[in-house]
């Protein structure tokens, strides 16, 4: 079985138990369970040796505060113990279950979503009739909007709005995001745990599946980027589009990233509080976003501002049809960012003023 | 959520009976339908299934619908499967002018949303009713231009087929 150690133990332990749990508890289960948190899953979330280097260079910054008070949390053991407390962030993660999406739940929600996809965020999706009306397709987005995932909303309403909310539609998300307290309704949306397991078994049973190859790194980069695709030169999802045989569909989106002003991902910051390794994040992203003024990190999220939202999808791409049987995984994806980043270009030159579109 | 849209066809009822039954010449005149297909075997009839999608606000709404009245030439009214609740009629009459009274009417909702499916409805509501109101008024032009053409084909005919006077 191909699944993750990730999903696998997380659905052993029983989430629900350890989200009551993991916060009075975390610093007791760090000492007594430090031994046993190098186990799969744990190093799975590490990263391997990328995340290692991070972690040398948190380390490296030592006279800094935030460099001790790592130090004095994790003891003489800092490895051990950001094993153990990724271990038992991990355990929050929701075991990704495709029969957890429920057409009605998404149905009874359409309206409130289409108030704020109309109201707030004047939302326009344009093309939907490019993607194929049946089978298994891979939509790649453009990320945008920090934690609120304004696009997210405005695209998923209009798909299950077009398709109909019987035609299945997941999308991948954060582990941290469906870890959140509150945030748990996101799975019966159809949303599930980034993973390439979860993707192929979505794509598997013909589903199509909405992908944000850029994720954290892309969705909080700052407002100044915001006509920007950014990838971070990830490019697994051409891999798992050419495993499963599955057509690309690029899904470009505007105005996200004007619900806030984005300044920095805080990517030095992230690495020095080892996040990295214990949540998978790389960034600890700093903005101004209502209500707090100066937001780091955007976990509790913001009230975002009612920038106007414009989707455009592009016509789908048989990526051995256009590149020959043996494709090139990099020059596919050079030639979707150039045409991902044309579309956005153009959608820019549409807008005005930012946040009025 | 319930709009109504009426007018007067200078046409009669059969003529407009054709064009609103007629599967492919629903996008001529309906407004804000951004989608239209025939699912069934029998593109028209009682039992004929449409896709139909309408732009309101930010989404295409709407989904696969049922005909399941169908009167010739006053009643054709039709129910949704999949998607959107909805129910939707077309309701002709002869008026003693030989015109056609034609109404459309649309009632559409999602049970089970409660408030925010509510508020959703009231928001929607004139927007439905605008794009209802848009499609009688295109409907009446489309029958009337083309009743129009006929009536001067008739007479281009009739006076190429009268004897040269002199």
């Amino acid at each position: 079985m191909a699944d993750t150690g990730i999903a696998g133990r997380a659905g052993s332990n029983g989430h629900d138990a350890a989200n009551r749990r993991a916060g009075s508890d975390r610093r007791a289960a760090s000492t007594r369970r430090a031994g046993s948190g190098a186990s799969g899953p744990d190093e799975a979330a590490s990263g391997g040796s990328a995340s290692g280097g991070s972690g040398s260079e948190g380390s490296g910054s030592g006279g800094s505060l935030l460099g001790r008070a790592i130090r004095t949390v994790a003891g003489q053991a800092p490895g051990r113990a950001i094993r153990t407390v990724a271990g038992q962030a991990q355990k929050r993660i929701p075991r990704a279950d495709l029969h957890e999406r429920d057409p009605d739940f998404i149905r009874e929600r359409l309206p409130l979503m289409w108030l704020a996809a109309s109201l707030w965020y004047r939302g326009e999706v344009r093309g939907l009739g490019n993607i194929p009306d049946e089978g298994p397709v891979l939509l790649v987005g453009n990320h945008s909007g920090g934690n609120m995932l304004p696009d997210t909303l405005v695209f998923t309403l209009a798909f299950n709005a077009y398709f109909g909310v019987e035609r299945a539609f997941y999308q991948l998300a954060h582990n941290l995001v469906l870890a959140m307290p509150g945030l748990g309704s996101l799975r019966k949306f159809g949303t599930v745990a980034a993973s390439p397991a979860n993707a192929r078994r979505a794509l598997r049973a013909g589903a199509a599946l909405l992908v944000y190859p850029g994720g954290d790194y892309e969705v909080h980069r700052p407002f100044w980027e915001r006509n920007r695709v950014d990838f971070d030169g990830r490019k697994g999802f051409i891999r798992l589009a050419l495993e499963e045989d599955v057509p690309i569909v690029p899904v470009v989106a505007i105005g996200g990233q004007e619900t806030a002003l984005f300044l920095s991902r805080g990517e030095r910051l992230a690495q020095l509080l080892a996040l990295d390794r214990v949540f998978r994040l790389k960034v600890l992203p700093i903005s101004l976003a209502l209500p707090w003024g100066i937001n780091v990190g955007d976990m509790a999220g913001h009230i975002p501002l009612p920038a106007k939202i414009t989707v455009e999808t592009l016509p789908a791409i048989d990526l051995r049809a256009e590149f020959g049987p043996e494709p090139d995984v990099d020059e596919i994806y050079d030639h979707l960012l150039r045409l991902m980043q044309d579309t956005l270009d153009s959608l820019a030159s549409e807008r005005r003023l930012p946040v009025i579109g | 959520m319930k709009a109504v849209a009426r007018t007067v066809v200078a046409a009669p009822v059969d003529t407009v009976w054709n064009v609103v039954s007629d599967p492919e010449r629903a996008l001529s005149f309906w407004s804000g339908i951004t989608r239209w297909e025939v699912e069934s075997d029998e593109p028209s009839g009682l039992g004929a299934r449409y896709r139909i999608l309408l732009r309101i606000g930010s989404a295409e709404v709407g989904g696969l619908v049922e005909i399941v009245e169908w009167s010739p030439p006053t009643d054709l009214a039709w129910t949704s499967i999949t998607g959107v609740d909805q129910r939707g009629r077309w309701r002709l009459r002869s008026t003693s002018n030989g015109s056609t009274q034609t109404e459309l009417r649309l009632a559409a909702g999602v049970a089970g949303s409660g408030i925010a499916g509510w508020v959703a409805e009231q928001i929607a509501q004139p927007l439905v009713a605008s794009h209802l109101r848009g499609t009688v008024r295109q409907l009446s032009r489309l029958v009337e231009h083309e009743r129009m053409r006929d009536q001067a084909a008739e007479r281009r005919a009739g006076r190429l087929s009268r004897p040269q006077a002199g």
